[in-house]
């Protein structure tokens, strides 16, 4: 679809990369058939396991290199081994970390306060660039809060009322 | 050392005490960071929709610095080198990486089959550290890393590591052809880098949608393209058809990934529920406003799951779908010689820097889009530059 009316010398570059022989492109044209032979390639040296890396079931091994930065530990670690348990097409691979993720969150304010550390959530989430910059979307925030607690409040007083 | 402290969704906070990293594997380099990126990807980590984020990671995949100390078997980088770190962390050795699919190396990421192995990007990514720190552990380091190149403005280099390479890619693998008309959806960085990009590739028509107007009026002048505002116009599928005599544009690309906007339901089921792997609002209007035959290019980051797009209509019009996390060893060289010529200039797209200290605010700036934030770089005290 050429267009050759159009004049683009005002654009810096413009068609430096035009290749009409590159088709299809990338992802798929370098492919070679090496892959054929499966998982036989010279494997690099295996990083020492020293930590316990869960690794998905869809392959046999761990790969040579991998992160240490934060172990499975404690409840959210158990939800995220069992995950493990399964291939990551399933949904039971997914939810549990989900679930895993917001358990580890309770879990971090608990090791802060173990550790006497009150967290400051205000700072944490940024409230001061919030209070600089969007002062009018943080109270309408607060306000949603406040009505979303008082609503629950209300709703649990009407019940506990009733039951008396 | 300083770091980033993942403390849950939308909780971050600065580490005074994180251990230094350290050479864990022979091909291992410890590297001082100088400058290290908030990328529009890390906010899918920061709301929390990644599965497998764990508390007290530091996230950060956009970074450059200073090798500090190099492991046995590094030979190609020497201590005191001024290297860009790619994103991706490639072995050089599996079958995918010696087709070049440096974003897709098998022995980096032993937690996701479908995923490479990428700095500070949860576990789901390999577990991995980031940059948003003072230090940080660079694996295979004879393969990813380059030295930067002498007289390169830093802020320039750190773009190379992501924002660029993903946004050339984008549009390279759009396959354009000389005067095909090309939309972006998305004017984040990506987008605009695409948006960009696309010319180079001999593109006759650009055109770029998102919902705020700061980042619109950017893209306009960066990337001298047609640039809509999603907000103003009842249905953009409609409007694109309109606006390419009723058959839609040669070329889509998807440069906003799961955190989209402009569709409730796919907001309320993608963002807020978690039901699906993100909103998929720009993938869908991506598959239905390109013509039959056409190309769709997705660079836009989506979670594990699964996501509702019209995938019914991709059949019916014959829409390949080509998509990939950038390959950024392999574009380095030509996209180095891009911006060494002034073919690109992506520093320009940096609005923001602050100090390492300060990344709660800068989350939280970048995240609302707040002072007409479109990029913002983290410079850490030990940074020198």
């Amino acid at each position: 679809m050429e267009d050759t009316k159009k004049d683009y010398s005002h654009i810096k570059g413009w068609g430096i990369d035009a290749d009409p022989k590159n088709d299809p492109t990338y992802p798929m044209r370098k492919r070679s058939n090496d892959d054929h032979g499966g998982y036989n390639w010279e494997r690099p040296t295996q990083q020492p396991i020293n930590v316990e890396v869960l690794h998905s079931i869809e392959r046999p091994n761990v790969t040579a290199v991998f992160g240490t930065s934060k172990p499975p530990h404690g409840l959210s670690g158990m939800m995220r081994r069992f995950a493990f348990t399964y291939g990551e097409g399933s949904f039971n691979h997914w939810l549990p970390l989900l679930m895993a993720d917001r358990v580890d969150v309770v879990e971090g304010i608990i090791d802060d306060l173990k550790r006497g550390y009150i967290p400051n959530i205000f700072a944490e989430r940024g409230g001061k660039a919030e209070w600089k910059y969007n002062r009018k979307g943080m109270f309408f925030k607060i306000a949603v809060g406040v009505a979303i607690t008082t609503a629950t409040v209300m709703l649990l007083r009407g019940k506990s009322d009733d039951e008396d | 050392m300083l770091a980033m402290n993942y403390r849950g969704p939308q909780r971050v906070r600065l580490d005074r005490n994180k251990p230094m990293p350290e050479i864990l594997h022979p091909q291992d380099a410890i590297v001082r960071v100088t400058r290290s990126c908030i990328c529009g990807s890390d906010l899918h980590l920061y709301n929390g929709n990644v599965p497998d984020t764990r508390v007290g990671e530091t996230f950060g995949h956009e970074f450059i610095g200073v090798v500090e100390e190099i492991g046995s078997e590094v030979h190609k980088l020497k201590v005191g080198d001024q290297v860009i770190v790619p994103f991706n962390i490639a072995c050089g050795q599996c079958t995918f990486c010696k087709q070049e699919l440096y974003g897709n190396c098998h022995e980096a990421n032993p937690m996701a089959t479908a995923v490479g192995g990428i700095f500070g990007y949860s576990h789901i990514a390999g577990g991995y550290n980031g940059g948003q720190a003072e230090y940080v552990r660079v694996p295979y380091a004879n393969v990813g890393p380059m030295v930067i190149p002498s007289g390169m403005h830093p802020d320039d280099a750190v773009m190379l590591t992501d924002v660029v390479p993903t946004g050339y890619q984008a549009a390279e693998m759009g396959g354009i052809q000389k005067g095909d008309t090309v939309v972006v959806f998305g004017a984040g960085p990506v987008g605009i880098m695409a948006a960009k990009c696309a010319w180079l590739f001999g593109a006759g028509r650009v055109i770029v949608f998102d919902q705020e107007e700061y980042r619109l009026d950017f893209v306009r002048k960066y990337a001298q393209c047609e640039a809509y505002n999603f907000r103003s116009i009842e249905d953009p599928v409609v409007f694109m058809k309109k606006t390419t005599d009723s058959l839609g544009a040669d070329v889509c690309i998807d440069a906003v990934g799961a955190e989209a906007a402009g569709s409730k339901m796919q907001t309320i089921t993608g963002r807020k529920l978690l039901l699906q792997a993100g909103s998929a609002t720009a993938l869908q209007w991506a598959i239905n406003s390109v013509k039959k035959g056409g190309i769709v290019s997705v660079v836009g980051v989506y979670g594990p799951t699964g996501n509702l797009i019209p995938i019914g209509n991709a059949l019916n019009k014959g829409v390949t779908i080509r998509g990939n996390q950038a390959s950024v060893k392999r574009l380095l060289p030509r996209l180095i010689e891009h911006v060494q010529n002034g073919v690109l200039d992506p520093k320009a797209l940096i609005t923001h820097h602050f100090p390492l200290e300060e990344v709660s605010d800068a989350y939280r700036i970048f995240s609302d889009k707040l002072d007409n934030c479109i990029k913002p770089v983290l410079v850490p005290p030990s940074a020198k530059i």
